[in-house]
């Protein structure tokens, strides 16, 4: 096919993390699948500070780079930056806009649809073209179904699940740069007053290849400290269902789910939480899932490949020691 | 100060994976085995809002809901749980319209309201989860927007909010009459309402409104007009087979346990 409807067929891909990191790559990969099945060019953008290794990458691997050069924190010029893609969109007319997963990207996706009299949809694990148009395969009904969600107006601005799509490779010819200062074109009606990361030792926990997770059966904050020596020995991240962030038992940016990270790890130990579906959405893409639970009927254990049935109290303090002298 | 709740009657998120099942005619989940409830969201939002009725005094906050006839139920535990005006937005059409709509619907309807100092929305639903209408309805009245809030202060400038990132957490200085979607916190868990404030709300009036009072036509509004619809909807097969670890006595397992996280670990 040569365009989908409306619009041209050229695809972007806007990247506000400014790293090469695997979820970078998996957005870049997500427009590489979409910009082959158009014929279109798929043009790069990006937004903040990037490294020139990072843009050499991206340069390899797209026909075009758009480098939108901030003067201002992504999160503290939102208007701005709308403005920018707006434009850019109005001149590239592109089929479609992709976005990486992020509190910006989520915010920013629905709005510039609106702008450009497009449709938008977030969380895509898969994408395809159909009629020429794009469509987007995504968890519904908090991950108890899926849905194949058709975008009938033109440009489709879709934020996706960039670590579930695959990396890819350079093209025989390297793309061509173009550099533009964003302007402060709108005034920013929103001001940031203050900027709070929580502590965190490690990796991020969309990047951990290990993770400890914790749920509202461990019955209040205490017990975390004993997950956080287990993970300490084998290099595991932390991370909790909602029931243990609403509890404040946790920080939120621990919550893993629907409405919180999705992560893939090698290993995702789920100790005393049940499994609800919405929890499952965020780990749909770990290795292998394992579960410490009192109930041997727990939903969580259908998704295991190993599990123990017993009380976590037991477990725990013992399962950390004999980790520590395998280690050795 | 006015303050508006959007909220969303959806059908029960937290029923067990074998209560669920598919309306293959109407691509959307069969409501005949579940209660409809309220969206979690949107009552953390009403949540918030209360607080900040609380904190301020003199003011009052209006719920509306762009639902079914059964969503009056949602409206009443709203009116039930302190909030002082609810106005329904009657849904007759034949099939469930995306975000955009759903936005578009309730902006013409808030406007037909009166002016608004605040308006809240659930940062997204239970069912179809698209996370999307706060934006749109903040586009449509042209109006800043902030997501993932979950606590708001007022100030002489407007409001002070606190919003959740991936990493931590932000504070922001937003005007008067922004649309915020709110966020689940350890603070703002829905209250539970009194029997007495139960009864009471029965003998409240909720405002109904039809898209016919907002000059808007139904004929216009149907799967094809709409940006996006679902194609295909299908539960997901992805039963593994779980080995329970057995053993002598609990030592045994855990041995086992440990073994079998190593063998994970040294792929690494
Ligand atoms: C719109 C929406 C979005 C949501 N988003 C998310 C999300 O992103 N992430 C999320 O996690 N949830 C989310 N939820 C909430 C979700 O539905 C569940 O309520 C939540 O995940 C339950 O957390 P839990 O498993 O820790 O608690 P519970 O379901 O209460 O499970 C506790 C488990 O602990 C076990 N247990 C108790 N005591 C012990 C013990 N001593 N030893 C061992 N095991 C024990 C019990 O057998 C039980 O299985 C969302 C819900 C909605 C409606």
């Amino acid at each position: 096919m040569s365009e989908t409807s409306g619009n041209g067929s050229d695809i972007l891909c806007v990247l506000s993390s400014n790293e090469w990191d695997r979820s970078a790559e998996g957005l870049v990969g997500a427009g590489r699948l979409l910009s082959d099945k158009t014929g279109g060019k798929l043009i790069a953008v990006t937004l903040g500070e990037w490294q020139d290794s990072a843009l050499k990458q991206l340069g390899a691997r797209c026909h075009q780079v758009r480098v939108g050069q901030t003067q201002v924190s992504v999160s503290g010029g939102i208007e701005s930056m709308l403005d920018y893609l707006v434009k850019l969109a109005e001149e590239i007319q592109p089929a479609s806009i992709l976005f990486g997963n992020g509190t910006v990207e989520e915010e920013i996706s629905p709005r510039l649809a609106f702008r450009l009299g497009g449709s938008s949809i977030g969380d895509a694990q898969a994408l395809t073209i159909s009629n020429n148009r794009i469509q987007v395969t995504r968890s519904v009904y908090g991950g108890k179904a899926t849905a194949v969600m058709e975008l009938q107006k033109s440009p489709a601005v879709v934020w996706i699940r960039s670590r579930a799509f695959p990396p890819a490779g350079p093209l025989p010819q390297s793309g061509s740069f173009e550099t533009t200062v964003i302007q402060e074109t709108s005034p920013e009606s929103i001001e940031l007053l203050q900027h709070h990361e929580d502590a965190s030792e490690g990796v991020s926990l969309e990047e951990a290849t290990m993770i400890v997770s914790g749920g509202r059966g461990l019955g209040g904050p205490e017990p975390f400290e004993d997950l956080k020596a287990l993970a300490a020995t084998i290099g595991a991240e932390m991370a909790a269902s909602r029931a243990a962030c609403d509890a404040g038992w946790v920080p939120h940016s621990w919550q893993v789910g629907q409405t919180g990270k999705k992560v893939t790890p090698e290993l995702y130990l789920a100790v005393a939480m049940s499994g609800s579906s919405q929890h499952m959405m965020g780990i749909t893409d770990a290795r292998n899932i394992a579960a410490v639970n009192t109930d041997p009927d727990a939903p969580i254990f259908k998704h295991c490949r190993f599990g123990i049935v017993e009380d976590y109290r037991n477990v725990i303090g013992p399962l950390t020691e004999k980790l520590k002298s395998r280690k050795k | 100060m006015k303050l508006l709740v959007c909220i969303k009657q959806i059908l029960d998120p937290e029923i067990p994976v074998r209560d669920f099942s598919i309306d293959r005619e109407k691509l959307e989940a069969d409501s005949a085995n579940a209660n409809q409830v309220t969206n979690i969201f949107c009552e953390n939002a009403l949540e918030t809002a209360l607080q900040l009725r609380d904190s301020v005094g003199e003011s009052s906050i209006t719920v509306i809901c762009f639902g079914r006839e059964s969503a009056e139920d949602s409206l009443r535990k709203a009116l039930a749980m302190k909030a002082d005006e609810a106005c329904l937005v009657m849904n007759d059409l034949n099939h469930t319209p995306d975000s955009a709509t759903t936005a578009h619907v309730l902006a013409s309807a808030i406007e037909s309201l009166g002016s608004f100092d605040l308006i809240f929305t659930g940062r997204e639903s239970g069912d179809w989860g698209n996370g999307q209408t706060g934006a749109y309805l903040a586009e449509e009245l042209k109006v800043p927007y902030l997501p993932f809030v979950d606590d708001i202060k007022q100030t002489d400038k407007g409001f002070e909010v606190r919003r959740q990132t991936e990493s931590g957490w932000e504070r922001y200085g937003i005007p008067a009459s922004s649309v915020v979607t709110i966020t689940n916190s350890d603070h703002n868990l829905p209250r539970i309402p009194k029997t007495r404030d139960i009864m009471m709300s029965h003998r409240k009036t909720i405002t109904r409104v039809s898209f016919e009072d907002l000059k808007i036509r139904k004929d216009e509004l149907n799967p094809q007009s709409d940006s996006v619809r679902p194609v295909k909807l299908f539960v997901p097969e992805k039963e593994s087979a779980c080995e329970f670890i057995e053993g002598e006595n609990l030592n045994a397992k855990i041995d086992q346990l440990a073994d079998k996280i190593m063998e994970i670990r040294s792929t690494l």
